[in-house]
């Protein structure tokens, strides 16, 4: 035994013989975890996580909450003698006096922005490929909460600086605070310490950025990496793999190394946009007053179909009873955002329900073999961008040399328009695709080699695919609807007859698909 | 599917391909050169960035191709942290896939429903812990906790009360008043007529006393914007019309939707264009909204010249200026 072992057993000796961490230790570092690209997805966002919170320290080291009023004397010309907030000051000393103060600012806003973007094509992932089934679909609705607390978190972030640019944003925040029923402007005057926009709000959302939502973020991921790991992660399908067991690499060492490879990896690229790449320069923008604006304000994209269905809404009010109900603020920037959040949280458990299906799946779907929800997800994601078209409609006007009103018309109508569109083209696409499927299991790959026949036609040789390719493209299932009886036995009707059609139709629909290939079909075709 | 079918069966898991590290010492040499490299890399990083943090003045531009003018001592600081995180992270990963066993192992999963007999001892031991405790039979310390829990939880909302004021009649009052005369922003310089031309636009505030400081919740209100045009091109009613002098109008520059500054003025087609969500406003019709989603015009000020020559309010805004609220009355 080496010196090096002994040390290394006694430090583990003491360690086990406190917490017996050895057998659970054991257990979890040959844990396999499946390889695949789109895994990587997640863990971005986790390590953009780890990159705030280290860049966002930094920050606080320099960072002045506050919107007592200062006169600037640094050494940014363009604003030495103007009165601004300790906030923007601050936050200009960071830019141009601490030395590495921008590049951890600009850091700290392109990690923001790729968590998002990590955090959104994650989601894609887990539900394009139906991996919020059961038994995930705590998981899920824990992602749908991180994303939404995420929007929260970037937004109250961008909104620190205290610039023209984002307290324009804070004051179409608090407009939409003021507009609801009853209780809106007593709340804006107590979110604001009085009217907008007092001295209080900055210090407010200080803490809330920095102390509670990334508390409430350490939690909230901490589940979810721990459900992960103890229901093992789901993999795509493929020869060898199968409900009951997980195809991989082990922890250790390949899965640390790449994983923690990653993490550098993802922290190296980020510091390099943050080197190279100039994001939110907020000395440009000014300090933040209520009179002035900057024309082409902006939201970080994670806001913009937020800004776009704002924009997009009707000119509607109510006025009832010398009271005022502003639909145009409320209907695209409350209740729409809630329906669809909403919807996005609970679909693990509509669709459980349309199928019927209460089995646990770790096998990841193809999205084309489960047509209906590929097309609403497509669908979904169609309604976001035109929302987020229409976020930046002032910018796209100025670029393409079109009109604002061109722009929000096309949006006004598309988004009723275009999403059902994309449901319906995403449908027959993925039907298309499971024919195709068929077809190269029953008569294999087209090599381009033409041949022609003693009779003088010409045909093209079709060359049989891998059993490992066949078994790819036929291991799922294709179930039949639900079959729910509008009357039992003795003909009488059942209870909930109109929820029971809707769930019907509906289960219809999901089942929709292009029978899979099977070895009888090659058979027969054999025999031909 | 029905069981008759023969579905396509699966071949199991393929058969292991070594990589030529695997197999071949010498390409296995190779890569642990390369991971070296890699690793060395990240160490030349990190001397980058000490180097640029302590030998780079931070005041010193220089040209790149696409970046353009570009401080050097951010740019290098950057570029050595970057390059010193980045290339351990290709190392390790290097590392892994080239030296590392690439094998693809199989676990099983386990099922996660606990067996019946733990379930059934659960339920059994919940039961008991709610029967010990007396929960179901003693109603009057069931209810009584139940109040007491309710009254707890109301407590931050009481502590949390003084947050802010109530808001009174601040959402409705502005600082103008009858007579208040209408100076520029910035400079807070007293305006006459023939200071503007037409066309021209200017941003105003209501005078304040010398010394006096202003405070950007009242800015958030007050701020007025001062239109002049040829008086022929209004189409106002004669009430309206007699709130203009001279063609100089006064409407509120907070957004009647979300309250930004509507500082977008086209003089060929006299309208304002709110900047954020494109609430587009006539101005010779009185602010009226001809698109986007602003469901009110923005409110005028009725303006005068007082006895000086210079620009009054003839009276405060006869509604609410800004974004809507409940307590508004139309």
């Amino acid at each position: 035994m080496t010196a090096r072992e002994r040390i290394a057993g006694s430090v583990a000796n003491y360690v086990d013989e406190r917490t017996g961490a050895a057998k659970w230790m054991k257990k979890n570092l040959t844990k396999v975890f499946p390889d695949h690209w789109s895994f990587l997805l997640g863990e971005i966002a986790l390590y953009s996580f780890v990159i705030l919170l280290l860049s966002g320290t930094f920050l606080t080291f320099w960072f002045d909450p506050s919107q007592r009023e200062v006169i600037y004397d640094g050494s940014y010309e363009p604003l030495q003698g103007l009165e601004m907030s300790a906030a923007y000051a601050s936050t200009l000393d960071i830019s141009f006096e601490i030395r590495g103060g921008l590049l951890m600012r600009q850091i700290h806003h392109w990690a923001a922005l790729i968590f998002m973007a990590a955090i959104v094509v994650h989601l894609m992932r887990v539900y394009f490929t139906g991996a919020f089934r059961k038994p995930r679909e705590f998981n899920w609705i824990i992602g749908v909460g991180l994303l939404t607390l995420g929007i929260v978190e970037g937004f109250l972030g961008y909104s620190l600086p205290d610039d023209l640019l984002s307290g324009t944003g804070i004051r179409i925040a608090e407009a939409i605070i003021q507009a609801l029923p009853l209780v809106g402007s007593y709340l804006a005057f107590f979110a604001f310490g009085g009217a907008f926009p007092g001295e209080a709000f900055i210090p407010r959302i200080y803490t809330v950025h920095v102390l509670l939502l990334p508390g409430a973020f350490l939690a909230l991921i901490t589940v979810h990496l721990m459900l992960v790991w103890y229901q093992k992660h789901t993999q795509y399908p493929g020869p060898g793999r199968t409900e009951k067991n997980v195809v991989g690499y082990p922890l250790l060492p390949v899965y640390m190394a790449k994983a923690g490879g990653f993490f550098f990896i993802v922290f190296g690229v980020t510091a390099f946009l943050g080197a190279v790449a100039s994001i939110n320069p907020i000395w440009l923008y000014g300090p933040y007053t209520p009179a002035q604006i900057s024309a082409g304000s902006q939201p970080d994209w994670y806001m913009g179909w937020l800004d776009g269905l704002v924009r997009m809404a009707p000119p509607l009010e109510s006025y009832i009873f010398g009271y005022t109900i502003p639909w145009n603020i409320l209907i695209p920037g409350l209740i729409v955002p809630g329906i669809l959040f909403t919807g996005m949280a609970l679909y693990p458990f509509i669709e459980s329900w349309i199928t019927g299906d209460k089995r646990e799946h770790h096998i990841l779907d193809r999205p084309r073999n489960a047509p209906n929800r590929t097309a609403l997800g497509v669908m979904s994601l169609t309604f976001m961008l035109v929302a987020l078209i229409n976020g930046g409609n002032d910018i796209i006007a100025t670029t393409f040399d079109l009109t604002i009103n061109q722009i929000m018309w096309f949006s006004r109508i598309g988004i009723f328009v275009l999403p059902p569109i994309a449901f319906v083209i995403t449908k027959r696409l993925c039907l298309s695709l499971q024919r195709a499927d068929r077809e190269l299991v029953l008569h294999g790959r087209e090599t381009g080699r033409l041949v022609m026949m003693p009779h003088g036609e010409f045909v093209e040789v079709h060359e049989p695919i891998s059993p490992e390719k066949a078994w790819l493209l036929t291991q799922h299932e294709q179930n039949p609807p639900l079959a729910l009886e509008e009357s039992d036995l003795r003909g009488v009707r059942r209870p909930g007859v109109l929820k029971n059609k809707l769930r019907a139709h509906m289960s219809k629909a999901h089942a929709v698909s292009v029978p899979k290939a099977t070895a009888d079909d090659l058979k027969e075709i054999e025999h031909h | 599917m029905s069981n008759e079918i023969e579905a396509i069966k699966d071949p199991g898991l393929p058969a292991h391909v070594h990589r030529r590290t695997d197999t071949d010492p010498k390409a296995a040499k190779k890569a642990e050169r390369q991971v070296a490299i890699l690793f060395l890399l990240s160490a030349l990083g990190t001397i980058t960035l000490i180097g640029s943090y302590i030998f780079i003045p931070q005041d010193v531009f220089i040209f790149f191709p696409v970046l353009g003018n570009t401080n050097a001592h951010q740019l290098f600081l950057g570029l050595g942290m970057a390059a010193s995180l980045f290339f351990i992270g290709m190392g390790a990963i290097h590392w892994a896939k080239t030296l590392m066993p690439d094998e693809e192992v199989i676990i099983q999963r386990h099922e996660f429903r606990s067996p019946d007999e733990d379930r059934a001892d659960f339920v059994k031991a919940a039961k008991d812990g709610a029967a010990a405790a007396g929960l179901g039979r003693r109603s009057l310390i069931k209810r009584s906790l139940g109040l007491s829990l309710g009254l707890v939880g109301l407590s931050p909302l009481i502590l949390l009360r003084d947050l802010g004021p109530l808001p009174g009649d601040s959402l409705t009052k502005t600082s103008w008043k009858t007579g208040t005369r209408l100076v520029t922003d910035p400079g807070d310089r007293p305006i006459r007529p023939e200071d503007l031309e037409v066309g021209a636009v200017a941003q105003t505030l209501p005078e304040i006393a010398k010394g006096e400081h202003r405070k950007l919740s009242d800015i958030a209100k007050d701020a007025v914007l001062l239109i002049r045009l040829r008086p022929e091109e209004f189409n106002l009613d004669a009430e309206r019309l007699s709130w203009t002098h001279e063609g100089i109008i006064a409407f509120s520059k907070i957004c009647s939707h979300m309250g930004c500054a509507v500082a977008l003025y086209e003089q060929q087609t006299k309208h304002l264009l709110c900047p954020c969500h494109q609430s587009t406003f006539d101005v010779t019709r009185a602010a009226k909204v001809i698109f986007g989603p602003s469901a009110r015009p923005l409110p005028q000020l009725a303006i005068k010249v007082d006895s000086e020559g210079y620009l009054v309010a003839q009276s405060p805004f006869n509604e609410p200026v800004g974004p809507s609220f409940w307590e508004r009355s139309s």
